[in-house]
């Protein structure tokens, strides 16, 4: 683990890259790094995301600044600019259901080629996919996701790299946190080796690649 | 009493102590406000909380603890948070007693269409998908039509949520269930008669000997 001033952290990022972003409706997503990818105006992004927040929040911002080419989410309903950019062609959606979309990203994080779920059998979701039966149960096979960079937002951090989280706001953020070829981290709190016991350790610190100075 | 009431009451009245429950947003989520004295549920939030409790007062609320909408709740004691994996397993796994959905439409063997119209509004089946397919039980809480048009209708013209049918509708109008795969009518509305019920109904109901009305 390096640590990384918030530009250069964001410099590394292409235009064009695959993104993994933290957070749920904008509660655990990594805002600074989000701020900065707009101020830095990388563009033509893919995110994968579970939703794509509101316009102002969050994953929103990149969205409001037309930064977003592709996203893959589970729910984009409340936020009528990524449906405005959808409708007029500028962005592609690809929705997921939420069970899925977390556990095609968790195959391919852990080395999974994917993963057989029963939902969205005999539903659009099965389009274009393959069905699998077994024990007399269907399910359709899913398969893994992987970013170039996952963007992850913990509430401490310790100097090593270890992660903990705050309540809801650790949703997707420690599943992508394995997913993506590097891991760049903000935290609410750096803080000593040791505050976070190992026990309540979340995220390793071998996961983290770069962790984001505060201040 | 109005209409969305009628309805959060009389699903509130299933709930059993112990049982883990997951409300959809609109009308499900006012079931949390009728549970029946002495029952104590777990509410699951499925952005990552078991223990979901009510909105905090102004000036108390926390920016990392929010409900599915990300609108800020308050924990219960004893509540628990985890990740969006252990969220979805708890989900398709079974381990969800009950799940309180809305409905754009539901036919006569109980199958369920609620999270687009294609066209018009597409925002994702977020996780409805899963709970539709994986929790124990799924109760519809809709009102019984949308602008004087029935929503329980022949055949879903609507993309559905899932093959797996709903085990109960509740509507201002009727209690409806899917027993052998066909909708029957077991409860009617406060006031409300069964001729109604058939007339604001698309789907061919079956009439038990004995429909009772609804205890609120």
């Amino acid at each position: 683990m390096r640590n990384v001033s918030l530009k250069d952290a964001v410099t590394m990022i292409p235009d064009g890259a695959t993104l993994m972003i933290g957070g749920f409706m904008g509660v655990g997503s990594p805002e600074r790094l989000i701020e900065e990818l707009v101020l830095q105006g990388k563009g033509n992004l893919t995110v994968i995301a579970n939703d794509n927040a509101m316009p102002g929040r969050g994953i929103g911002k990149l969205v409001d600044a037309g930064l977003v080419s592709r996203t893959v989410a589970s729910h984009i309903g409340l936020n009528p600019e990524t449906q405005r950019q959808m409708i007029a062609r500028k962005m592609e959606v690809d929705l997921v259901p939420q069970g899925t979309l977390v556990e095609r990203i968790r195959a391919g994080g852990c080395g999974l080629g994917g993963v057989l779920t029963p939902t969205g059998v005999g539903t659009v979701v099965e389009e274009g996919k393959q069905r699998i039966e077994l024990n007399g149960k269907s399910y359709l096979v899913e398969t893994a996701l992987r970013a170039d960079f996952a963007l992850i937002h913990a509430f401490l951090a310790d100097y090593t790299g270890n992660l903990a989280y705050a309540l809801t706001a650790r949703n997707f953020n420690p599943v992508m946190a394995m997913a993506a070829d590097t891991t760049i981290v903000t935290a609410d709190n750096i803080v000593p080796v040791g505050v976070i016991s190992p026990d309540h350790v979340v995220t390793p610190a071998p996961l983290v690649d770069y962790l984001v100075t505060n201040g | 009493m109005d209409a969305q009431s009628i309805i959060a009451k009389r699903i509130a009245n299933e709930l059993r102590s112990g049982m883990l429950v997951n409300l959809g947003i609109g009308i499900p989520t006012r079931v949390a406000n009728f549970v029946p004295a002495g029952i104590a549920v777990f509410f699951q939030s499925e952005n990552g909380l078991i223990g979901t409790g009510s909105i905090p007062e102004d000036g108390m609320a926390h920016p990392a603890l929010t409900d599915a909408g990300g609108r800020p709740v308050m924990a219960l004691p004893g509540a628990s948070t985890f990740d969006s994996a252990m969220s979805f397993g708890l989900i398709r796994g079974g381990h969800v007693d009950m799940t309180v959905l809305g409905a754009l439409q539901v036919d006569g063997q109980g199958l369920l269409a609620n999270w687009m119209i294609p066209g018009k509004m597409v925002p994702g089946m977020g996780g409805a998908m899963d709970l539709v397919t994986g929790a124990k039980r799924v109760i519809v809480a809709m009102q019984h039509t949308a602008k004087g048009k029935p929503k329980i209708i022949d055949k879903c013209t609507l993309p559905l949520t899932s093959v797996r049918p709903v085990d109960l509708v509740v509507t201002e109008m009727a209690v409806i269930g899917f027993p052998n795969g066909r909708a029957t009518l077991m409860e009617t509305g406060p006031n409300v008669s069964v001729e109604q019920v058939i007339a604001a109904t698309e789907a061919k109901l079956e009439l038990p000997g004995r429909i009772p009305e609804m205890q609120l």
